[in-house]
Order: structure tokens, then C-alpha cells, then sequence
């Protein structure tokens, strides 16, 4: 380790970091812009200047040299100072320079009190401008309905296209012009086209770039009142930070996770939240009446009801991937697990099963984000990842990067070197082979992309495990053979190759042949990972707790329609999703009451005879098992509204109502968890995904609200002018106050990141265990998979599926949108937004056959769905695209083989023209959203 | 509809233009090195760089219309705005400006009526300033068009303006 003096303190430090980051760490304070954790140095900014001495004499005599920390390598022997006059006053001018053309317009800008340059203007001291000039101004652009552009308060660091081109991989934001009036922007106003796009949020150190749902609704981040929740818009479990003011949820930011999110989430994750503020969710519990409406229930009204229609012993449950595995477990329990569906659709529940046998059977390494930024060789098989979990595909651009850092250490290259080693390398990165049904967006940094039916891309799969295990695969094509071949080759010389397949393209061999390629590499002694995506939040933890013998829809249907059930509870479960209208409508049919918990007024609960209003992911606690495993907490930002109450307090009290033995013991939700926990074998470590509600930091509970929360009786004063109290959280160690202390605590717990000098995210190193490394108080979740016992590749059978031989028939494949596949998200204005309307998509020369042309209707099956043309010429042949999850699509299946004609008397939906650049249509409405029947709850008393 | 109205909005580049961009293509790794190049080959062609050209050179070049456009942008030289027939490229750099280069500028102002960035009614001519044209041994100096001038007075402006710029 090398040693280096500090303003006359010998430091022992870790080698290969540069100064800057090494200082951070030490805990001192250093101003800097254009560096950032995850993206490195450039030292264009010229802020995190320091004096170098040559030696001691040169220290004494305080003459020494002005280096910048971030591209300084720490050196044994090396002596600095941060304190020096020569730095400081550099520093101070650093900021004037940047402030030239900055406005001061603080107080009317979202970014006002968490930003980095305000920050970074008190710690050099900087007060007095001397520039008298005029200001540079410029005109904003419409940058979708994410993003708010406000590019006069740009200090040009370079940060923003840093990250998004460079680290994300967009092409539509760049620096343009030059001198003093470079533009950070678009070449015409338009839709942001990263799905990653809301990172720049976070990333810009001032007010540049800010996110448009929170500036049309704003709250301070010091008003904020927050907590550790998890992102429930898909499988990964990214860990967030949402923020909430006068019961409306205002905003999402990243929450750290060395493992999972690192610095970054999806725009899905960081404005698929909206739908906590819907007008379309339930405020009461409420009882169908005869003439079809819903009369407004108390909760103890609403109880009794429940417990009655309970109490006939004939009661089914439908749990809910989206909802946690206590409420899951809660319904299970109340049901019996005889009479417990998980809640996938048919296609959707062997699929989900089959993904977490074949990660519990396998010997490979089930990565966490992180790992899969490491992997060195990459194939996937068949899974959009960008669209079905799109913090995956983020992860993958990074690990094709590998390639650059393995010959960056060739030259003794740092890896926070970034533009060094990005001239080095170009465009050379490590392998990433992608099969799929079409190019999807990873395309650009992909080696090779196939195009193949699901049977083809299983049968590539399978024939990549054959060679690798040193075989010869049958019945493959030359040109396939050749691909096959070489994928094999990559593979096996990586040192951590890593596949990646998923239940998106509704190809159970897909999966099967990654874990048989995955199997072969472990055979040949390599540290293969395994990484299959699953649908929802908490896909996985629901197939961990109901096994793969739990029964399916269809078959909770049979048994109800022969009388041996009559009372179904439906938990947080749009069924009208998980299958076609009629078969849903023969399933509710089939039982004498139906109760629907759900938070959202949608198809279901219009069919429900009982309806309960449960609480959103940010009004309740919750686990929630990752894609990888991982059982992780979220806690209530806020509390529900009038008698809208989680889940589990629904299920809890019923129970308790017909004094149910199993739950006698049980009074909290840490009660529940435990229970469950003992109760599971797959489930048995979720205890330890968060410290449970005795946990104290230093005697107190850990403040949602942070030191300078204001107005707590101003906000109510229009109705009282009384202090109320706070309400008091019984169920977690966190407190609905601003009372308390929140350093050192334990990963898991953390609501909110400010320091002192720091009040903008980047006080996050003073969180972490040294710059970008795990907080101090550990990573937050537990990971449920162990690794299993070896499968042999040849046991592991791989069904094709392949493209229909008859002509006027194709191969109906998903395509999943981040924007618009996703139920819940869906419903945010923002994300609605950009939600795409439902199509077909179909080759060219299929396009032409059919005598259509894009834009132009075609009718699928016997009328099963009449949607517009979209051609792609990369799909494989002899498919047709849909998108999985939008209006118009309820009735295609995946892998359905149908006949295609062109629809008569279409009318082409409307279209924007022109001006509007990049403006997409609107009025996208996402399946299930239509309100059926009256609205339960809210209004109809 | 929107694919017919794509198909008349975008411009499509000149066969010419075409033979020319691919002609210098044909000597580098990848389409987008040749970037700088096809944006003065449009300009030779055009006068300037419209943004349906810009566009249109991106497409060709299988770049981001935002990519090309901060090349295009970085270069003052790349004309991102209609400009006259003649371009007058007004040294003011220090040899220049020690012989005198805002007396010039004052003088072209005053014979043509524009100042640094505008362009003549007649659009004979547009007025730009320049950073060292590489003859600090005839300062003051300028270009007109393709041509260079050198020791400028007021007597070589009143004679090029009435010559139209020739």
C-alpha cells in the first residue's frame, strides 16, 4: 500500500486509485464536476485542483505544482496539499469561471438545495463575481415527458454526454458548438431515446437537466420524506429512493446498491412510480349491490363481509407476482396451498418455474449487476433484457467493455483513466452474442445479432453446449454451425462468460439451452454465470413459495365450476392480464363471491363482489425476490389515506376475524416474515433481508424526514392549526420524523443520503466504505439461491419450437416495451406517455405478400386482434411480432402459430406530423386500463 | 401517410454529392470518419449545411443526426445558416488587429451595411470574422470566397465590392 502525505498527514492508501477518489474516501473534502464514480476521469473541469511537492524541502518552502486529484495516481512517497493557497485560490477561480454565464436563479430551480454546484461554490469559498458582462443565455429544448431541459445553468463539465453516450450508449444527446456556446442537447427537440435517459437527473451537477414530473409537481428534496423501498416495475429489484409530500409520491432517485443498481436505474424504475398518485386508485373498501355498484364500506364493515364469505371453507386464492411474499403467504395460508395460484398466466407459471429449477439445479454462478458488468463473453438467447429488465442491459454495456480494460492493463493503464482507455480501445469489446426473434437495442455493441424463431434460437443453444462439450450438434445449418462454433470458441476462452435468457419470449427452451450451454462451460471448469430474467418484482420469491405443483387458473376454474370451491380472493392481480376476457370471465363466474385486494380500480375489481383497497408498494412494507435471488425489503414512504390499508393487514385481520390458529402468534409484519421464513424451505433467509423492528441506531429509530423538513403544521394548517402527532411505525425501525440519527446505518435502512457540505447525492461517498464500494452498513438483501447440485447437460431436454411451414400462417412472438408492457408503470402519466400503440410487426417481403403496407391493418387469427402493420426487416423469418402487454393484444399467445390477413375498413389511427420531431403518439392505453363497470370505492356512496 | 410525408421531407443527397462522399469513404475504416469531409463536400454543393442536409449526410453516414451536428457545430467554417455568394473571412487575430483589422471591419460595414454575421440584401456577401488566416507577414488580411487578400486597405475594399467580389 502506498503511503502519502496530506496537508502534513501520512496516509496509508489503497494503489491503483487516483487522488481525488482517494481523498474522497479518507473522508476529505475535495470539489470536483466532470469525474464521477462510475464513469472515471477526464480532468476536464479543472475543480479538484491540489499542490504537488517534488519533496519535503519544497513542501517546507510551500513550492510546489497545481495537479488535478482525478487524474494523479497515488504514488508511494507523494506529498500533497488541499489546504495550500496556490489550490484553493485556483479552485475559487475554477467556480467563478464556471459561474460565468450560470443564472441565479437558485430559488426557482428544481435543483436548489441538493445541488452539487452549490455545494461545490461554498466549499471553495467563492462569494463575489466580478464579471459584469452580459450572460450567455440559450432556448431550451422538449426533451420528452421526462425530462426538463434548462441549459443556461450549464457549467459544461461533460458529465451528461459522458454518461449518456458513453456509459448508457444514446446517439441523441450531444455537445454541440464550441467555445463559450456549447449546447448540451438534441439536433431538434424530441423524446429523449435512451431508456435510460432519467439518470441524467443524477448525473448533471447542476440544474441542467431535471426530472419533469417532480418540477410539475415540486417538493424540495429537504421536504422529502423518504425510505428504502425497491423498484417493483420489473424482476431486478433495483433499490430506490422515493420521496413523498402531501400524501402524493413526487419523486424516484437511485438508492445505492453496490450489488444490484450501483448509481443508476431505468426510466421504467425512475418515473414508472406515477401510479401511487393515480385517480384510479381505491381510497375504500366497498360491496357490490345488486344493480352492479359499489357501496363505500368501513374497514370493520368491510372485515365481516370477508370473513363471512370466507368462512364456507370452500375459498380459493390468486396471489400476485407483483405483490410481496408476506401478502402471498398471508393469502396462501388463509387458503390452503391446494386452493393457492400464484397468479401467472397458463403460459407464464411452467416458465417462471422452470427458471428457478433450472438456477436451483445449477452449478453456475447466479450473478448480482455487478457480476454481469464483469463478464468477459456474453450470449443471450432470445431475452430483450433492455425491455424486460433493462438495468441488465445497462450492466452489458458496460461488461463489452472489458476488452478495453484488459488492454488497458496491458499498458498499465488505471481503469478511472476513461478517456485514455476509450481512445485505446475504440470500438473493439468483448464478446456479445445476441439471438433473438429481432435486433433488439443492444444491437449497436452486440458482436453478432441472429435473428432466429425461439425453436432456432434454442436449437443455436443447444448446439453451443454441445461444442463446447466437445460434440458434434445434429441438424443444424451451415451458417448456423459456423455462428455456433464461434460463440462456443468465445465462451470457452472467457473467464467469465455469462448467458442470459429469460421467460420474455415465452420459450421454455431457450432457457433450458442456456443452462445446458451454462452446465457445459462448469463441466470444462470454467465460472459460467447463469442469468434467466423473470417477468415481475417478486416472480421468482412467488414461485419459491408455491412450487411448481401449485395449481394454475384454469384449474382453480374446473374445481369451483364442480362445486368444491365458491369464494375466490384475488390479491394485487388484474387477471384480465394473465389471460383473454372469456376465459377470466368463465373463471370469476365460476365462484359465488369474488374478493379482490387490489389498490387499483381496474377490470378486476370491477368484477368483484368485495373489493378491498390495499396500499401501494410505497404505503407498505414488503420482500420482494430479484431475478437473482435476492429477497429484499421496502418499507412505507408514507401511509395509506382513510381505509385504503396493505395487504397483509387485510389478510392478518380476516384471518384473526375466523381465529385461525396459524396466525394466532402473529401480530407484525416482521411476525409474518418469520413465519414464512419457517414455514418455506426456499423462502428460509428472507429474515435476514433487513434487521427486523427491534433494531435501534444508537438507541433511536432512523428519521424518514431529514434534518430540515419543514412546515410540518404549515401543510395541514388550512384544516388545523394544531401540531398533530406523527404517525409511529410499528412494523419497521424507521420513524415518520425528522428526530434521529441516519449514519451508520445498516444498508437495508438507509432513506435518504446527506452530509454536512454535501447536500446533493453525491454526499454518497460519505455513505459508502470507500468511494464507489457497499455502505458502511452493509448491501442491502439477501441472496435466497445457493448454488445447487450439477445437472448433466444431457438431462436437460431442449423443446423446439419452430416457424410454421404453411403459408399465410406465422409464428406469433412477444415483444416486450419498457414503456407499456409493464401493468403498473404504465399507469404514470409519464410512462403512458410513451407507451406505443399495439402493432403487428412483420418482415417486409411478408408485409408485401400480404398486400399491406406500415400503418395499414391486419387481423390476426379469427379476429383475435386487428392491429396496425409495423415493418422490421430483422425479424426472423416466418414471424410476426407483437408487443406483450398492450391494448389490443389481450387474445395473442405466445408461440401461437395464426393466420394473417389484411384488415378491410381500417382506419389509420392518427399521426403526428412533422413539427414535432420526435413526438410520438399519444393516447396509448395500456391493457386492462379501461374502467369496466362502475367505479368501486372512491365515488360511488 | 407519415411515410410519404418522411419520403418528400427528407432531401436526398445529389449523385454527385453521393460519388463524392463515397469516394473519399472508400478511404478510411468507417463511413463516420469521413464526417468533416461530407460536410464541406454539401456546402461546396449547397453553400451551407441545412439541417434536412445534415440530416440527410448522417443518415448516409450511418451516424446520429446529434453526432454529426457536434461536428458541424464545432467548426465555424461548416455553415450552419444561409450565407452569401461571397464569404468575407475577416482576420482579427493579434497581427491583424495591430494593423489595424476594426478599422476594416468598420470600413466593410460601412461600404456593404452589415455587420460580423450578417449577409448583404442582395446576398452578395456575408461578413465573418476568423481566427489567423496564416499570413501575419501581410497583415491585415481577409478571404473572400477562395480568394486570399493580403495588406488590406480601403482602397482593395472599395475595388472588390464594386467588382461584385470577383
Amino acid at each position: 500500500m502506498p503511503s502519502i502525505r496530506i496537508d502534513g498527514v501520512t496516509y496509508e492508501v489503497e494503489a491503483g486509485r487516483n487522488l481525488l477518489e482517494t481523498c474522497l474516501s479518507l473522508g476529505l473534502d475535495l470539489p470536483y464536476f466532470c469525474w464521477h464514480p462510475a464513469m472515471g476521469s477526464i480532468g476536464a473541469c479543472r475543480q479538484c485542483a491540489v499542490v504537488q511537492y517534488l519533496d519535503e524541502e519544497s513542501e517546507q518552502a510551500e513550492r510546489g505544482r497545481i495537479v488535478m486529484g482525478c487524474m494523479t495516481p497515488v504514488t508511494d512517497g507523494a506529498i500533497f496539499s488541499l489546504s495550500g493557497d496556490k489550490a484553493r485560490h485556483f479552485r475559487e477561480a475554477i467556480v467563478e469561471s464556471l459561474m460565468l454565464n450560470h443564472p441565479h436563479d437558485c430559488p426557482v430551480c428544481a435543483e436548489g438545495g441538493e445541488c452539487h454546484l452549490q455545494d461545490m461554490t461554498v466549499m471553495v469559498g467563492h462569494r463575489d463575481r466580478h464579471y459584469r458582462g452580459r450572460k450567455n443565455t440559450h432556448r431550451n429544448q422538449y426533451l420528452g415527458p421526462l425530462i426538463h431541459h434548462e441549459m443556461n445553468r450549464c457549467i459544461t463539465c461533460y458529465r451528461c454526454t459522458r454518461y449518456y453516450r458513453d456509459y448508457a450508449g444514446g446517439t441523441d444527446l450531444a455537445a454541440l458548438a464550441s467555445h463559450d456556446h456549447v449546447y448540451f442537447g438534441r439536433h431538434a427537440e424530441g423524446v429523449l431515446q435512451s431508456e435510460f435517459a432519467g439518470n441524467l437527473v443524477e448525473v448533471c451537477p447542476t440544474g441542467v437537466f431535471t426530472d419533469k414530473t417532480l418540477v410539475e409537481d415540486y417538493t424540495r428534496k429537504w421536504d422529502l420524506q423518504s425510505a428504502p423501498s425497491v423498484c417493483t416495475g420489473c424482476a431486478v429489484g433495483c433499490n430506490t429512493l422515493p420521496g413523498e409530500r402531501y400524501g402524493r409520491l413526487k419523486r424516484v432517485h437511485n438508492r445505492f446498491n453496490a450489488d444490484v443498481n450501483g448509481y443508476f436505474l431505468c426510466d421504467r424504475g425512475r418515473f414508472g412510480a406515477g401510479f401511487v398518485n393515480s385517480d384510479k386508485r381505491l381510497l375504500y373498501p366497498g360491496l357490490r349491490l345488486a344493480d352492479g355498484r359499489y357501496d363505500a364500506l368501513h374497514h370493520h364493515g368491510a372485515l365481516q363481509h370477508m370473513q363471512q364469505m370466507c368462512r364456507t371453507g370452500k375459498v380459493a386464492g390468486i396471489g400476485s407476482p407483483r405483490a410481496s411474499v408476506e401478502a402471498n403467504f398471508l393469502l396462501q395460508t388463509l387458503v390452503g396451498a391446494n386452493n393457492f395460484a400464484p397468479g401467472f398466466s397458463e403460459q407464464e407459471q411452467p416458465l417462471v418455474d422452470l427458471a428457478l429449477a433450472l438456477q436451483q439445479d445449477s452449478r453456475a454462478v447466479i450473478p448480482d449487476i455487478r457480476s454481469i458488468e464483469s463478464a468477459d463473453a456474453v450470449l443471450i438467447l432470445g431475452e430483450d433484457v433492455t425491455n424486460t429488465a433493462p438495468r441488465i442491459a445497462l450492466a452489458l454495456r458496460q461488461s463489452v467493455r472489458n476488452k478495453a480494460y484488459e488492454m488497458a492493463a496491458h499498458l498499465g493503464l488505471e481503469t478511472w483513466q476513461d478517456a485514455a482507455i476509450r481512445n485505446l480501445a475504440q470500438d473493439q469489446r468483448s464478446p456479445l452474442y445476441i439471438a433473438a426473434v429481432a435486433d433488439t437495442r443492444l444491437a449497436d455493441v452486440a458482436t453478432r445479432n441472429l435473428s432466429l424463431a425461439p425453436g432456432g434460437v434454442a436449437a443455436l443453444g443447444a448446439a453451443v453446449a454441445a461444442l463446447i462439450s466437445g460434440e458434434e450438434p445434429e441438424d443444424l445449418p451451415p451458417h448456423l454451425r459456423e455462428q455456433a462454433g464461434q460463440i462456443a470458441a468465445a465462451l470457452s476462452a472467457a473467464r467469465r462468460p455469462l448467458l442470459i435468457s429469460g421467460t420474455g419470449t415465452g420459450s421454455a427452451a431457450a432457457m433450458q439451452s442456456a443452462a445446458a450451454v451454462t452446465e457445459a462451460l462448469c463441466a470444462a471448469g470454467s465460472q459460467a454465470m447463469l442469468c434467466l430474467v423473470v417477468p415481475e418484482a417478486n416472480s421468482l420469491g412467488q414461485a419459491m413459495l408455491t412450487g411448481p405443483d401449485a395449481p394454475g387458473l384454469a384449474t382453480l376454474r374446473e374445481r369451483a365450476e364442480s362445486g368444491e370451491l365458491d369464494t375466490l380472493v384475488v390479491l394485487e392481480n388484474d387477471l384480465y392480464r394473465r389471460g383473454s376476457a372469456d376465459s377470466i370471465d368463465r373463471l370469476l363466474q365460476a365462484f359465488s363471491n369474488v374478493i379482490v385486494l387490489d389498490g387499483m380500480d381496474n377490470a378486476t375489481t370491477s368484477s368483484a363482489s368485495l373489493v378491498l383497497a390495499a396500499a401501494s408498494f410505497a404505503e407498505t412494507d414488503g420482500t420482494l425476490v430479484s431475478l437473482e435471488g435476492r429477497a429484499q425489503r421496502h418499507y412505507p414512504v408514507f401511509l395509506p389515506p382513510q381505509e385504503r390499508h396493505p395487504s397483509w393487514v387485510w389478510l392478518l385481520a380476516c384471518m384473526k376475524e375466523l381465529e385461525r390458529p396459524e396466525v394466532r402468534s402473529l401480530h407484525h409484519f416482521d411476525d409474518i416474515t418469520r413465519s414464512c421464513g419457517a414455514r418455506i424451505p426456499a423462502l428460509a433467509g428472507i429474515t435476514a433481508a433487513s434487521p427486523d423492528y427491534h433494531y435501534r441506531n444508537v438507541g433511536v429509530k432512523i428519521p424518514r424526514q431529514p434534518p430540515r423538513y419543514s412546515g410540518r403544521t404549515a401543510m395541514r394548517a388550512d384544516r388545523s392549526v394544531h401540531e398533530r402527532m406523527q404517525p409511529s411505525d410499528e412494523e419497521s425501525p424507521l420513524a415518520f420524523t425528522m428526530e434521529g440519527l441516519n449514519r451508520s446505518v445498516p444498508g437495508a435502512l438507509l432513506p435518504w443520503v446527506w452530509a454536512p457540505g454535501w447536500n446533493s447525492n453525491q454526499s454518497l461517498h460519505k455513505f459508502q466504505s470507500e468511494v464507489g464500494g457497499p455502505l458502511q452498513g452493509g448491501t442491502a438483501g439477501v441472496r435466497l439461491l445457493q448454488p445447487g447440485n450439477p445437472v448433466s447437460a444431457a438431462g436437460l431436454s431442449v423443446d423446439t419450437v419452430t416457424a410454421p411451414a404453411e403459408p399465410g400462417h406465422w409464428l406469433l412472438v412477444p415483444r416486450q416495451h419498457i414503456f407499456g408492457s409493464d401493468e403498473l408503470s404504465a399507469l404514470s402519466p409519464a410512462i403512458a406517455e410513451l407507451a406505443e400503440p399495439g402493432y403487428i410487426a412483420l418482415r417486409s417481403a411478408d408485409a408485401a405478400a400480404l398486400g399491406v403496407s406500415p400503418g395499414d391493418g391486419v387481423v390476426a387469427g379469427n379476429a383475435l386482434a386487428t392491429l396496425a402493420v409495423r415493418v422490421d426487416d430483422s425479424l426472423a423469418e416466418g414471424c410476426a411480432a407483437y408487443p406483450a402487454g398492450l391494448a389490443g393484444t389481450e387474445n395473442l399467445h405466445p408461440l401461437d402459430r395464426v393466420e394473417l390477413r389484411r384488415a378491410e375498413n381500417w382506419q389509420r389511427p392518427p399521426e403526428v406530423i412533422g413539427s414535432d420531431g420526435g413526438a410520438r403518439l399519444r393516447g396509448a392505453r395500456p391493457r386492462g386500463a379501461r374502467p369496466r363497470g362502475a367505479r368501486p370505492g372512491g365515488g360511488d356512496v | 401517410m407519415s411515410g410519404q410525408m418522411e419520403t418528400t421531407l427528407i432531401p436526398v443527397l445529389s449523385p454527385e454529392e453521393i460519388a463524392e462522399i463515397d469516394a473519399e469513404i472508400s478511404h478510411v475504416p468507417y463511413r463516420s470518419a469521413v464526417a468533416i469531409d461530407a460536410l464541406k463536400i454539401v456546402q461546396a454543393h449547397r453553400g451551407w449545411v441545412s439541417d434536412e442536409s445534415l440530416r440527410a449526410i448522417a443518415r448516409h453516414l450511418e451516424m446520429s443526426a446529434e453526432e454529426l451536428e457536434g461536428v458541424a457545430t464545432f467548426y465555424n467554417l461548416i455553415f450552419r445558416r444561409p450565407v452569401g455568394d461571397n464569404v468575407i473571412l475577416l482576420c482579427n487575430s493579434i497581427s491583424c488587429w495591430i494593423k489595424g483589422c476594426e478599422n476594416l471591419q468598420a470600413k466593410i460595414t460601412e461600404q456593404l451595411g452589415i455587420n460580423l454575421g450578417e449577409t448583404t440584401p442582395d446576398n452578395q456577401f456575408t461578413l465573418l470574422p476568423v481566427t489567423c488566416l496564416g499570413a501575419c507577414d501581410k497583415a491585415p488580411v481577409m478571404m473572400v470566397g477562395d480568394a486570399l487578400h493580403e495588406n488590406v486597405d480601403a482602397e482593395t475594399l472599395t475595388k472588390l465590392f464594386r467588382e461584385g467580389g470577383e
